[in-house]
């Protein structure tokens, strides 16, 4: 028997989407476990990306059509510029709250010792070289090589 | 609660933070810190008391706020507080726990 209580040790959490909304879902899931003495990991893949991509991070946005909880007739959402301002509105709420924009969160992330992956796949598929993303980048890696570090008890893995 | 730290009886929530901050000292900092298995330096005790002014002042403490202090970057308050470095430091500095996500 492993005399493991239950605690968790490690967060390994892929970030799979490009939305304002799921990209900070990832990054306050991964440095709330480091406020917590808990180790993290985020593989990026696909959509998740652009997160790290260092022309791209600026400027990801909420999703406005086929998000039902922003209240906003499909049409409507669909419209030009209505992700911009919702993306826009939102960012302003977060600074509100004293939230740090993307660039900022994956400086504080790194600094507080969150491994960033990029998926080899993906960044093949997109055409996207190592150069391209942000510094902090630990490496890109296959999904073998993220299953092995996701290796030992209390660690936990969640998909957004 | 109550809890002996440093041979004074000290009342504490059931998080063991100090509920009174009147009935802290640099004893009772020294006991809290060895309990959470750090070793005090001159550093820590910079950013120990940074964060009681903090608190003083009625600032809402985050990791982020605290890297922005030009006290100490979030790099090294994970240095010098390993394990949850806000959680740790505000128990050590006798102050309540920061009900923050960031």
């Amino acid at each position: 028997m492993n005399d493991n209580n239950g605690a968790i040790k490690k967060m390994m959490i892929i970030l799979s989407k490009g939305t304002l909304e799921n990209v900070y879902a990832a990054f306050v899931l991964a440095n709330g476990a480091r406020m917590e003495g808990i180790e993290a990991e985020i593989f990026f893949t696909f959509f998740g990306l652009e997160a790290i991509h260092k022309k791209k991070l600026e400027h990801l946005h909420v999703a406005t059509v086929g998000n039902p909880a922003l209240h906003m007739p499909t049409m409507l959402g669909g419209l030009p510029g209505m992700e911009a301002l919702a993306s826009l509105m939102m960012k302003r709420e977060m600074e509100k709250i004293d939230m740090p924009d993307v660039h900022e969160f994956l400086e504080i992330m790194s600094a507080s010792g969150v491994k960033l992956w990029a998926c080899k796949l993906a960044m093949d598929m997109f055409h996207y070289k190592k150069e391209d993303m942000i510094d902090e980048l630990e490496g890109v890696i296959t999904v073998g090589d993220f299953y092995k570090k996701s290796e030992g008890e209390g660690v936990h893995m969640l998909f957004v | 609660m109550e809890k002996i730290i440093a041979g004074k009886t000290i009342s504490v929530n059931e998080e063991g933070y100090l509920t009174d901050f009147n009935q802290w000292d640099k004893s009772v900092g020294e006991a809290l810190a060895n309990e959470s298995n750090v070793v005090l330096t001159d550093r820590h005790w910079q950013v120990l008391n940074y964060l009681q002014q903090e608190h003083k002042n009625q600032v809402a403490l985050s990791i982020r706020r605290v890297g922005k202090s030009g006290v100490v970057d979030i790099k090294e308050f994970y240095q010098l507080f390993p394990i949850a470095p806000l959680k740790t430091a505000t128990k050590i500095a006798g102050i309540p726990k920061p009900a923050s996500c960031i």
